[in-house]
């Protein structure tokens, strides 16, 4: 069955812009992307490609002011069953929504923990507010949580605070907090980039295993393309404001068929084989040149200035996602040549 | 290793005392780097790979031990002889943002060592900021430009064509890419290593990325809170793990290949503080094949193979 017969989260045509001094720019440019219920899709790119500008739009959280969606839908299903377009709500509504039904996690974890209240306190608190709980309940729930994310002598940390836990710990903090409430959506935004790799593979292990518990959603924002492959189902390339590549992981990786993602991955050592192309004489293929700037975008399609497929036609206009077949999409009018 | 060393490091220590408490932060490090060698420094965060490439150059002051660069003990030598000493001896740091100064032209940060070390007039030390500039890929008019007209990866590049200009021997490149977004890394990566091979440098490969330094280093040395677990040419580390703690950080690595394994070793815990860390083995805490005998001895670091070397009591694993 298709999972995206009934996605918990659909976004269709996003356009999110940014006003600067030297004028607007846009940061993503028309997005179609969703998440269904048990389904972890993950969004790669690179600095400015607008992958954390896309969870920021969903989840309401741009900058008043400097970041604005132009256009496009954000539909939502909360655990209520109701079907709302977030880009329409006002700052009171999506605050229900924020903690409630969208749990969230982000690169630092001091960015959501405060550091003058407890560890406890501070998951209790959305418990308290969204639920309606009192106060030695919502502790109690707390303390479930912080068991559940695997923080041993869970009563113990609860009376911490957040400076007494170690990098691992305090995400794991965050994490009992977004899932407080048991939404159905969960929003990791670069959650491991910070941590050492051996945490960074324990927390992977617990966010796998609680989503699979809670059937939750999962937009996981990441750089690191081992980590889509750890994680997500299906994952969402994307570059300058726009998907390119869209499919499930095994699939995009196996035989990825925009010139960007087969780049990405040839450009990156791969362990154990490093060794061997090292001994062979062989340089990692690098791809040429920079991301364009948001403000002076090139025509047409924008990785064709460093595209080694890039023909006339691509500097034309910007091509369509094709599909390569059903499951499986990509921005480029060559596609059919692209492979390893 | 058949030349002598070029660098050689014995029973290097690093403690700090910090609000009363004691940090070992390195703990008996030994190790030699020969001449065109390229050596790999891994580890997590406290595992003490910065300290140790810092306490080389006396960036920081090592609290005992001893540096030998080239036959002269560093770690005696007066603040004088140590800067007479620095030309040989450059570092290319981890952020291109930080490590150039906003306000100075790209010519006027690649000729400042120079300037200090008063090498050349000034026209002769802009030559040599340019010539570095072409050997890193750049054009050599960007001496008249500032960091921030660069990109990060081109400001890497500076960051190195700085370090080239006074035409070391011997470079610590402590995370170079790490900051880099991964298109561009492969190219910086390429660059290194052409460098490396053409000038013959001699380099220390500080990172915490396994696949960036198993192609860029010959030797690797695994550090874990300060001290060191293992050492091996890039080859067998890769292919023959001997140290629990290597096998579980290349274990721990997610790798893109959908044919990879996904039998990941996870270990469980944290790294712990260097202000209390465990008695005998400081891994045995995170360790799955740890026996009580652990806690008793600091293992020793061992040949087990021609050239490997483990810090591990456990010769009964495979």
């Amino acid at each position: 069955m298709d999972k995206r017969a009934d996605p918990i989260l659909d976004i269709r045509g996003l356009r999110t812009i940014f006003r600067t001094r030297g004028g607007e720019i846009t940061a993503v440019d028309g997005i179609d992307l969703s998440v269904a219920a048990g389904e972890t899709v993950a969004l790669v790119g690179e600095s400015g490609s607008g992958k954390s500008v896309t969870s920021l739009s969903v989840m309401g959280l741009l900058t008043r002011n400097v970041g604005a969606i132009a256009a496009g839908s954000i539909h939502f299903k909360s655990k209520d069953g109701a079907v709302r377009d977030l880009v329409t709500l006002d700052d009171e509504q999506m605050r229900r929504i924020r903690g409630d039904d969208i749990g969230m996690v982000f690169q630092e974890p001091m960015s959501s923990l405060n550091p003058v209240f407890t560890v406890g306190d501070q998951i209790a608190e959305p418990i308290r507010i969204h639920r309606d709980a009192d106060r030695k309940s919502a502790m109690n729930s707390a303390v479930g949580l912080l068991d559940q994310v695997g923080i041993p002598d869970a009563r113990r940390r609860a009376g911490q605070y957040p400076h007494e836990l170690s990098g691992g710990m305090r995400q794991r903090a965050t994490i009992a907090m977004a899932l407080a409430c048991d939404p159905t959506l969960l929003i990791a935004d670069e959650p491991t980039t910070a941590l050492d790799v051996t945490i960074q593979a324990q927390i992977l292990d617990l966010l796998i295993k609680l989503q699979r518990e809670r059937g939750m959603g999962m937009l996981f924002v990441t750089h690191n393309l081992g980590v889509v492959a750890e994680i997500a189902h299906r994952v969402a390339v994307m570059y300058a404001g726009r998907i390119v590549e869209e499919g499930p992981v095994a699939e995009v990786f196996r035989n990825p068929r925009h010139p960007y993602t087969l780049g990405l991955l040839a450009s990156m050592p791969r362990l154990g084989d490093a060794t061997r192309m090292k001994q062979a004489g062989q340089k990692l293929a690098a791809i040429p040149g920079v991301v364009p700037s948001l403000a002076d975008m090139p025509d047409g399609c924008a990785f064709s200035p460093r595209c080694s497929y890039a023909i006339d036609a691509c500097r034309a206009a910007v091509p369509a996602l094709a599909e390569v077949n059903t499951m499986h999409r990509s921005r480029c009018i060559r596609w059919q040549e692209v492979g390893r | 290793m058949s030349a002598a060393p070029f660098l050689t490091i014995r029973d290097l220590a690093k403690h700090y005392v910090s609000r009363g408490t004691k940090l070992n932060i390195l703990e008996g490090i030994s190790f030699d780097i020969a001449k065109g060698e390229v050596v790999g420094l891994v580890g997590e965060s406290g595992s003490g790979k910065t300290t140790i490439g810092r306490s080389v150059l006396r960036l920081v002051e090592p609290s005992s031990g001893s540096v030998e660069f080239d036959g002269t003990e560093l770690t005696t030598l007066s603040a004088a002889q140590m800067r007479r000493t620095r030309p040989r001896m450059q570092y290319i740091f981890q952020d291109p943002f930080a490590s150039l100064s906003p306000r100075m032209t790209i010519g006027e940060i690649l000729t400042e060592g120079l300037k200090i070390q008063g090498i050349g007039t000034r026209k002769e030390r802009m030559d040599r900021a340019r010539n570095a500039l072409v050997q890193v890929d750049l054009p050599a008019e960007a001496v008249n430009r500032y960091a921030h007209e660069f990109s990060g990866g081109q400001r890497q590049r500076i960051g190195i064509a700085r370090a080239l200009t006074l035409a070391p021997e011997f470079i610590v490149a402590d995370e170079p890419v790490s900051a880099l977004d991964v298109s561009i890394q492969a190219q910086v990566i390429n660059l290194l290593r052409d460098l490396q091979q053409r000038l013959g440098l001699t380099m220390l490969f500080i990172s915490h990325d396994l696949a960036v330094v198993e192609y860029i280093c010959d030797r690797v040395i695994v550090l874990y809170l300060g001290r060191i677990m293992e050492i091996a040419s890039s080859a067998d580390l890769y292919a023959r793990p001997q140290h629990p703690y290597t096998r579980a950080l290349l274990s721990a690595i997610p790798s893109p290949d959908p044919n990879a394994p996904r039998n990941r070793q996870i270990l469980k815990g944290d790294i712990p503080s260097p202000a209390n860390p465990p008695s005998g083995c400081v891994f045995r805490t995170r360790c799955p094949v740890a026996l009580e005998a652990c806690a008793h001895t600091v293992p020793e670091l061992r040949e087990v193979s021609p050239g490997q070397f483990k810090a591990c009591i456990r010769d009964d694993l495979n």
